[in-house]
């Protein structure tokens, strides 16, 4: 376990010696950030916009108490929302899409040689297929975050609104007290650290895979669940250093 | 010319290759052949500095390549093209781009020179209709074809092929056969190739090593294989001739 976490530091370390030229990079950057960015939208959309839906309905079931005023409850679905749903549950989402995609690609590129290709003519096959994906996924990840905030927030006032439990005026009341910008700052680094810890722990599984196509499944496995354990983790300590 | 010293290497408690020695000359096809496992495509890989020898020197035209530094390294590599067993085409890229694809990254041409350049590679290779399709549309000998016209498209010095003709049917195994053979004269390119193929072996066979089990047991030329008094070599012989009478 601690030799493996050595060798991703390792691993690290190869993306950024004896790259290309500059001007190669940013093509692919943009193709990985089309195919990164807008590949995932629909289910980052998704997934958020019910969550926030859910989160409204839930928090007025169990806001029982008469006293406690209505709008409340759009506080804090904006408050999870911004600070938690949005950024960290999206990040899982996007490892389960991007990081199996990036490691099933890594992963065929290995035993179909094609990696071996690339090193024999003398490109540093590491940055070269890896930097435009890390760099890509730390620029699309915000953004995709910030809509999710953004749907989850809409799609809480949706189905409040609709199944009655809040008067829009409440809900967009309580959207505006006491609102503090710093959450959004912490949601964004939140998602550039999640974004490069999805990116790298992916590349790094899929670009080790030794064997045939079963290693590769395995890869992609392995590249999901530990890209949770990360964000999971990275989650906490941010939240503990950054909110406290 | 191309020296190889001493080559060992071990895998685990697996010791493939036992130091092996040799030498490839310019304008010649060497082929190395020997049973499958016996540790060609290592012997290969260590040459093009792909896996790490525990032993061994590779010596490029008075050049160390294992011990030299990361530039010559580069240097030596750029000199290379190599065809890998399973052609190991970017299949993100169509056949024309792959081609083109060490031109786009290792030179500053023009993209009007590049164009040309891979069609010209292509067309060497009768694949000069199929440039925009992709790497999975195309047949195995296709890929092959298509492999070798990216090996050549630097103009290489050195050449290495790593069963150019398995899997494939006589006819298109001559054709490509043939066409190294070509290159390798016309430009005095360095060639290594590793096969299993009796033909091969027959007709662009200048130079043969055979191994077994991780040592050269025999080294000699297509005239000579047929005559040898190493008993592992003669028996790899009748097998593969005896396949060839059944497939008949
Ligand atoms: N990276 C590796 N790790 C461990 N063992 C390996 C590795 N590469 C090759 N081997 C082992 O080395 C031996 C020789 O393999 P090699 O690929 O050189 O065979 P080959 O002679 O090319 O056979 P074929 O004709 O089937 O291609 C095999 O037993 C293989 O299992
Ligand atoms: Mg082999």
């Amino acid at each position: 376990m601690l030799t493996r976490i050595g060798d991703y530091f390792i691993f690290l370390g190869t993306l950024f010696r004896n790259r290309e030229k500059m001007g190669v990079y940013l093509r692919l950057i943009i193709d990985e950030c089309m195919s990164i960015g807008v590949g995932s939208i629909f289910i980052v959309a998704l997934v958020n916009t019910f969550i926030g839906a859910v989160t409204c309905v839930q928090t007025a079931y169990n806001l029982t108490n008469p006293f406690v005023p209505k709008n409340i409850i759009a506080l804090i679905v904006r408050d999870s929302s911004i600070l938690e749903l949005a950024p960290t549950l999206s990040c899982i989402v996007l490892a389960g899409k991007v990081g199996s995609n990036i490691a099933g690609e890594l992963g065929t590129m290995r035993i179909s040689e094609q990696i071996d290709a690339l090193e024999v003519m003398g490109i540093n096959s590491s940055s070269y297929l890896i930097l435009p994906k890390v760099v890509a996924s730390v620029l699309m990840f915000p953004l995709l975050v910030i809509m999710a905030a953004f749907l989850s927030i809409l799609g809480g006032y949706i189905a409040g609104t609709l199944a009655g439990v809040i008067s829009p005026e409440e809900y967009v009341s309580g959207l505006r007290f006491e609102y503090k910008p710093f959450g959004v700052t912490f949601a964004l680094i939140k998602t550039v650290v999640f974004a490069f810890l999805v990116s790298t722990i992916s590349a790094y599984q899929g670009y080790n895979v030794k064997g045939g196509a079963l290693e590769v499944g395995t890869a992609s496995t392995s590249a999901v669940t530990n890209s949770c354990i990360a964000i999971v983790a990275a989650d906490f300590v941010l939240t503990q250093v950054l909110l406290t | 010319m191309i020296d190889i010293k001493n080559i060992a290497k071990t895998f685990g408690d697996r010791q493939v290759l036992k130091g092996i020695d040799g030498c490839f000359e310019p304008g010649q096809t060497s082929l190395i052949i020997g049973g499958s496992g016996t540790g060609k495509s290592v012997l290969l890989k260590c040459m093009i500095g792909l896996v790490k020898p525990d032993a061994g020197e590779v010596i490029y035209d008075g050049r160390d390549f294992l011990s030299g530094d990361k530039d010559l390294q580069k240097e030596i590599r750029r000199e290379m093209g190599v065809l890998f067993q399973g052609s190991a085409l970017f299949d993100s890229k169509t056949v024309l781009d792959n081609v083109r694809f060490p031109l786009d990254m290792l030179t500053d041409q023009s993209e009007e020179e590049k164009l040309d350049r891979a069609q010209e590679c292509l067309k060497r290779v009768g694949l000069e209709n199929a440039g925009d399709r992709m790497p999975s549309e195309i047949s195995g000998g296709m890929k092959k074809r298509v492999g070798i016209a990216r090996a050549i498209v630097l103009n290489p010095k050195y050449l290495f092929c790593d069963e150019p003709n398995s899997g494939l049917d006589p006819l298109t195994s001559i054709k490509i056969d043939q066409l190294i053979k070509e290159i390798t004269d016309e430009y005095k390119v360095t060639t290594v190739i590793i096969t299993h193929d009796m033909n091969s072996m027959m007709e662009i066979g200048e130079k043969i090593m055979f191994l077994y089990e991780g040592n050269k047991l025999w080294e000699g030329n297509s005239d000579t294989l047929t005559h040898s008094n190493v008993d592992e070599l003669n028996e790899f012989i009748n097998a593969n001739k005896l396949i060839r009478e059944m497939e008949r």
